[in-house]
């Protein structure tokens, strides 16, 4: 056995010799590697775990957990090769346990010359939208559905890409069962048409087609081994007026997350926009119908997913006004979203000295329209189409709804104020998947004021009340940062369900933390307790359980 | 008795083999590191595709910061940054910003920046293959390159003041190009 470890061991030695009789000559002589570039970067996060049963903080075995990566890559001319070292010992809570251990989950060589780039191994990529393909990493969410396969892209002209895919994607450190491939065609007919070179009206087209295999072993049901989706979309820009659309089409793919109906999907995806210095403008909206999509029919939860539908509702990001998170469902719902933003300009009354920019927003989701196919058949029933949809009538169900705004004030050269009013509505049985909780409506109102210091030291502090009489009821906020730039911070906060009806789980969140930073290096120390909750982000979520420790975040580039 | 030394199979061994060099690879070419940046495509905001090669400010130093619509700090450092931009103007610098807003945020990029009122030159990186190859993790991340756009200095997260040392860098940068 010992004497089997020895000679692998012997035999890399030996390879790295040879690797370096070859390599070090050149080096010297012809500097072979001048030019090249090197890159990466590194990021650990560990918490050490105290029990606390009345939060519902489980005890830790393992005491300290730990996720942490590094990505290293190298180019030297038209090549460039990388890979990732992922290490969970073992995964934070909350993440999937099935990220335990060590590997290289994702590694590459990408080879570029004139118009023509060929990736081999692990790639991330979206056509369009992404509402048929779009393979990405989300760290927070420990969402990374890389593929694993090859990519070719060509330019053949100024305007216009093509690329193919095909590969199988990341489920944890190993792929999924399903071989997904696809094709996508981007156009951008200015470019193209001389005639159009000077045209004020800029046109984008683009089309693609993905497609994905998948054995069917299932004994009851004759299912589709090949699932394709199809993909169009068309944008449209004239000075300050800019529209977007989508629309994608899936054959029937019965599913686990489709409860195995034979339906077909559908989606689309508008957006319109109109932007001048000091006015912007947006409205969007959208139309899911069965549009899950993944390489494992079979998957719940974030595997495996081959699309990405994107929800139309605003991304808060103070700790109150994300309490209740949107996902989007991709089973079917409706939703529309409006998004003003404005500068009252500086030195007039409203604006004040320095000028007031102000964000209103407003998003709603709802339902589509579903009818039965037949009297006898409930909708949704397992084998059967599911349903008829009517695509233009808008469900009867309210998934969410979200006013907000925000505005934002230099008040003297010293100090910047935000202040934000929002009013959220939250089906906590669809979100959240319970079946008898009452709509959550919450009213926020934040205060976020930054005092300038000398000597480039700023006191920023945070004042949140979150009140509703559903769900764990009122929460108060209070957070105090003091920052010596550009190297140091320090914060203390507190959030406090000062309203729930049980008077033990009136709880203070308390957090301690500090951190230091400099160059592309950055460690932060906190000590607190952390509710329990959802972490979201692109309208993708995560729960999270409480928990109460230690965290200690390293990240690093280079 | 269980074995400490872990175990060997194929796969692994290469992985071994591939880790041993890119890592000799990545120290032996320190030597001739350079900082310039990638060549790949991001798209304006209006969605034409641009090589990253083409960004540069005419030979004087500039500063590019990779952020997110949703992300606060990353709306802080714009915002502060603003403020003191004329005095960057004086001097020839400008800022470049990258979005890495995905298809959920990305038509917000607009309406929002031209709302506030921003004058950057920005561009959407919604795959994040510019990220990536610039070794960024979190948002936001901001470079400083001189003249011949090497990269001098990179600063990620951002607090209060950290644009005036942004502006202190990109002034010493200029007294190196004279």
């Amino acid at each position: 056995m010992i004497r089997n470890k020895i000679n692998i061991l012997k035999n890399i030695i030996v390879l790295e010799l040879a690797f370096l009789l070859v390599i070090t000559p050149n080096l010297k002589s012809q500097e072979l590697l001048e030019g090249a570039r090197i890159w990466g970067n590194f990021e650990l996060n560990s918490q050490y775990y105290f029990s606390d049963t009345l939060i519902g903080a489980p005890e830790v075995p393992e005491k300290i957990l730990m996720n942490g990566f590094g990505n290293i890559n190298l180019s030297y001319k038209d090549l460039t090769i990388g890979m990732r070292y992922e290490s969970y010992q073992n995964a934070l809570l909350g993440y999937d346990r099935r990220y335990k251990g060590n590997g290289i989950p994702y590694r590459f060589a990408s080879f570029t010359r004139d118009n023509f780039e060929v990736t081999l191994g692990n790639f991330y990529e979206q056509f369009g939208n992404g509402m048929i393909f779009r393979s990405y990493e989300e760290r927070d969410l420990g969402i990374d559905n890389a593929m694993d396969g090859l990519r070719l892209v060509y330019r053949p002209l100024d305007g216009i890409t093509l690329r193919g895919i095909i590969g199988q994607q990341r489920l944890f450190f190993d792929t999924g069962p399903g071989i997904v491939r696809g094709f996508d065609t981007r156009i951008n007919l200015n470019s193209v048409f001389s005639s159009l070179e000077e045209n004020k009206n800029q046109w984008i087209v683009g089309g693609s087609v993905v497609s994905k295999y998948q054995p069917d072993r299932n004994p009851l049901y004759n299912l589709p081994e090949n699932v394709a989706a199809f993909a169009g979309n068309l944008s449209f820009a004239r000075g300050p007026v800019n529209i977007g659309s989508e629309y994608a089409y899936k054959i029937n793919d019965p599913s686990a997350e489709n409860n195995f109906i034979y339906k077909d999907g559908q989606a689309l995806h508008l957006t319109g926009s109109y932007a001048v210095r000091g006015f912007g403008l947006l409205l969007s909206a959208k139309r899911i119908d069965n549009m899950g999509f993944r390489s494992d029919r079979n998957a719940t939860g974030n595997d495996l997913n081959i699309n990405y539908l994107p929800p139309t509702t605003r991304q808060h990001f103070y700790s109150l006004s994300s309490m209740y998170p949107y996902a989007t469902q991709p089973t079917g719902e409706m939703g529309f979203m409006s998004e003003l933003t404005f500068r009252i300009p500086r030195e007039t009354t409203i604006g004040g000295q320095y000028g007031t920019n102000v964000t209103v927003n407003f998003s709603r989701a709802n339902s589509i329209h579903k009818e039965k196919i037949h009297d006898t058949i409930p909708v949704g029933q397992t084998g059967t189409d599911g349903y008829h949809s009517d695509f233009f009538r808008i469900g009867d169900e309210k998934y969410f709804q979200d006013f907000n705004i925000e505005i934002n004030r230099r008040l003297s050269p010293t100090l910047r104020g935000l202040i934000s009013y929002a009013y959220i509505n939250y089906n906590q049985n669809v979100i959240e998947g319970y079946i008898d909780k009452e709509m959550v409506n919450a009213h926020i109102v934040i205060f976020d004021v930054t005092h300038r210091l000398p000597e480039r030291r700023s006191l920023r502090w945070e004042l949140q009340h979150l009140y509703t009489k559903q769900d764990n009821q009122n929460w108060a906020m209070a957070m105090i940062e003091y920052t010596i730039s550009p190297n140091w911070f320090f914060a203390i906060s507190d959030q406090y369900n000062y309203g729930n009806e049980i008077e033990d789980l009136q709880i203070h969140y308390y957090t301690l933390s500090a951190g230091y930073s400099k160059g592309g290096n950055r460690f932060s120390l906190s000590y607190g307790k952390q509710r329990e909750g959802v972490v979201c982000v692109g309208g993708v979520c995560r729960k999270v359980p409480a928990s109460n420790g230690f965290m200690l975040n390293v990240t690093s580039s280079f | 008795m269980k074995s400490l030394f872990f175990k060997f199979n194929k796969t692994r061994y290469i992985h071994v083999v591939l880790c041993f060099q890119i890592f000799f690879l990545a120290f032996t070419s320190l030597a001739q590191r350079t900082t310039v940046l990638p060549e790949l495509t991001i798209s304006t905001l209006d969605g034409r595709e641009v090589n990253t090669k083409t960004l540069d400010n005419d030979g004087k130093p500039f500063a590019i910061s990779f952020w997110a619509s949703w992300c606060r700090p990353c709306l802080k450092e714009l915002n502060a940054i603003e403020e003191i931009y004329y005095d960057w103007q004086e001097y020839g610098f400008k800022l470049i910003a990258i979005s890495i807003d995905d298809a959920r945020t990305r038509a917000n990029v607009l309406p929002m920046v031209k709302g506030r009122g921003w004058d950057y030159e920005f561009y959407l990186d919604e795959n994040g293959d510019f990220r990536r190859a610039m070794g960024v993790g979190n948002v936001p991340h901001t470079f400083i390159l001189n003249g011949k756009g090497e990269v001098v200095y990179q600063h990620t997260s951002f607090s209060d003041g950290m644009e005036w040392e942004m502006f202190d860098v990109l002034l010493e940068q200029l007294d190196q190009n004279d």
